[in-house]
């Protein structure tokens, strides 16, 4: 609809871009054709019927828009990505460089296995550093990212006590727990129950023990948890559980804190999902895929998906089929995510343990110095110092008219993305900072002085500024309640929007 | 119109003879902010008092609703299929979850009247 596109108005260099449907006008095309030659249609009446409804573009127009898109893209590349839990660091371009070696990132997965050794080898390299990483003995690399490596985790642990004919039924996990524990848990069968915190952000160890009976399966912990604190009664939990029967299952999404210091093995785990996309800095949040390996402890291996990489008479081969019997199978198409091994394996030795472990002591001082930075204004509501992550609650906002999303849209027109806000859901209106060890000291000073600049302006009392927040921004705040209630989930050509108006 | 009684899981209770009328109270759809979507059980379901019965989801946050009173679910309030910001402009009135025919009529003499529920969510 070229007719609406001359309505649009571009500010300075920053373009409105239209859909590409409301670009595209019919006969535009990037190639010319040649015309269909007659055949004999053999569909059986299957032809299509209907016009297939793509849009039509030139090549340069098409160029334009996905470039116009992307560069409205805010990204860990141009700049601080604060978002919890979510361990948006830096991807190093060195491990671009090596997953584009023609020997990784030009193979095939069905390529005879004699012609990938170097590629299985890497595989084989990855997974004895993750080993030695978790003090586990096992690592399954298959899982996509880190819900499905909870998932495949789960589905282990749920063989192991079927084998045993100990089937059970119930999963615990703390308020402090990814949301997404709860979602695999109840996803792989098994019913969902709550834990609650202490009044020190860490896991009520009388309400566990009064949880755990024949009929739990797992305890799932995230370790540090959401609140960005240590468990520090993890081996009192792991005895606990271990005493039932149960498994000691370790969410790893913030591994990022203690890689390097702490083998959560050491600590009594059983079963761990590690995300390379997160702690080992391979592309995420729209970037590339995940990639969601577990670790596993003795008891489980036997019960660990296919594939693997094993020693054979000619070499490394893969073992895609399980002998015994005892594995429960595949959970994803060939053999995981190879480029994203590439890419960890390259940090992991470009870095060494040394460097590892100088990153998570990074990326915990760094969110302490900006606890440091804001705690007389903003308000903490646990005492000590945390881990990777910072956890403020919306305690100082009190009867300010002000709320945490106010807050977040603010920093948008700071120029930042926002934190995570409101999870975990057991502080009131939290907002949860986690800068990583990618950021400088004068990158964290910014941060600090923009956020001091913010929550000044709340408390000195003018909600409405903040109401209004994000005011710069390409978009401004958008109604979240109409998009949850009436959502718009396709684009319809205008004719058919005016006929449905009728 | 009769007196609520409340949970400290803040549902509210009318009873309407041997029928419990429940939703949830103002300030939990104050702290929820706006509800976009609400799950009702299936009439028939029998329900256990503290066991899950409903799902409130705001833009915030999904929540459990828990039973304040055993017994059969008889009615549920469609209406919030289509509006479930009913549920934020008339908590106690219109934006109702369902009706429980009561197994114990004694189970509401447990839960917390009007001025000992604001005192409750005073302390919070």
């Amino acid at each position: 609809m070229s007719a609406g596109t001359g309505a649009i108005r571009h500010r300075g260099l920053r373009f409105e871009e239209p859909l590409i449907f409301e670009q595209g006008a019919e006969g535009k095309t990037g190639v010319d054709l040649p015309d269909v030659p007659k055949i004999k249609d053999r569909l059986g009446g299957l032809a299509r019927k209907t016009p297939i409804g793509l849009p039509g573009l030139s090549e340069p127009q098409i160029v334009r828009h996905f470039t116009r898109l992307s560069q409205k893209n805010y990204a860990i590349d141009t700049g601080l990505y604060p978002l919890g839990s979510c361990t948006m660091k830096h991807n190093p371009r060195l491990n671009e460089k090596l997953a584009r070696l023609p020997g990784f990132g030009d193979i095939h997965p069905l390529q005879p296995e004699s012609t990938v050794q170097g590629a299985l080898a890497l595989m084989e390299r990855l997974s004895d550093w993750l080993k030695a990483l978790t003090g586990m003995p096992a690592i399954a690399l298959s899982p996509a990212a880190g819900a499905h490596g909870e998932w495949t985790g789960l589905m282990t642990i749920r063989s192991a006590h079927e084998a045993a004919g100990d089937a059970r039924k119930r999963v615990l996990v703390p308020d402090s727990a990814h949301g997404t524990n709860p979602a695999s848990a109840a996803m792989c069968g098994y019913e969902v129950a709550a834990v609650p915190l202490n009044a020190r952000g860490r896991v009520d160890l009388g309400a566990l023990k009064a949880a755990l009976d024949d009929d739990v399966a797992a305890f799932m912990l995230t370790n540090p948890n959401t609140c960005g604190l240590f468990e520090d009664e993890i081996l009192d939990q792991a005895e606990a559980v271990h005493e039932a029967g149960a498994y000691f299952y370790c969410d790893g999404a913030n591994f990022n804190a203690i890689v390097g210091r702490v083998r959560p093995g050491d600590l009594g785990i059983d079963c761990m999902h590690l995300n390379l996309h997160k702690t080992f800095s391979t592309p995420h949040g729209g970037g590339g895929p995940g990639s969601g390996p577990i670790a596993l402890c003795e008891a489980l291996v036997p019960f660990a998906p296919v594939p693997y990489v094993a020693e054979g008479p000619d070499g490394l081969r893969l073992v895609e089929s399980d002998a015994s019997g005892t594995a429960f199978g595949r959970v994803k198409g060939f053999h995981g995510q190879m480029g994203m091994f590439v890419r960890a394996l390259a940090y992991i030795l470009s870095h060494g343990i040394d460097g590892l472990r100088q990153a998570s002591s990074d990326a915990v001082l760094n969110a302490n110095y900006v606890s440091a930075g804001l705690a007389d204004l903003m308000s903490l509501p646990y005492e000590g110092p945390c881990m990777h992550e910072v956890l403020f609650d919306d305690a100082f906002l009190k009867d300010t008219g002000v709320t945490t999303l106010d807050l977040a849209k603010a920093m948008i027109d700071e120029g930042y993305h926002p934190a995570t806000i409101y999870f975990p859901l057991v502080v009131h209106g939290a907002l949860l900072l986690e800068p990583t060890e990618t950021e400088s000291k004068e990158s964290l000073d910014h941060l600090i002085a923009t956020l001091r600049r913010i929550v000044e302006r709340a408390l000195a009392g003018k909600p409405d500024e903040f109401h209004a927040a994000p005011v710069d921004a390409p978009r401004r705040r958008f109604d979240e309640t109409a998009a949850a209630r009436r959502p718009v989930l396709r684009w319809r050509p205008p004719a058919a929007e005016d006929r449905a108006a009728e | 119109m009769a007196e609520l009684r409340y949970s400290e899981e803040h549902e509210w209770v009318r009873v309407e003879g041997d029928i419990a009328v429940i939703g949830i109270s103002d300030y939990a759809q104050d702290q929820l902010g706006d509800v976009v979507f609400v799950e009702l059980p299936e009439p028939g379901r029998a329900v256990a008092k503290g066991e899950e019965a409903a799902v409130v989801e705001s833009v915030k946050a999904a929540s459990e609703v828990y039973a304040p009173v055993s017994g059969e679910v008889v009615e549920v309030n469609e209406p919030l299929a289509d509006d479930p910001g009913l549920v934020n402009r008339e908590p106690t009135a219109g934006g109702w979850f369902m009706k429980v025919r009561m197994a114990d009529p004694g189970e509401v003499e447990a839960l917390l009247d009007e001025a000992a529920y604001d005192s409750f969510v005073s302390g919070l």
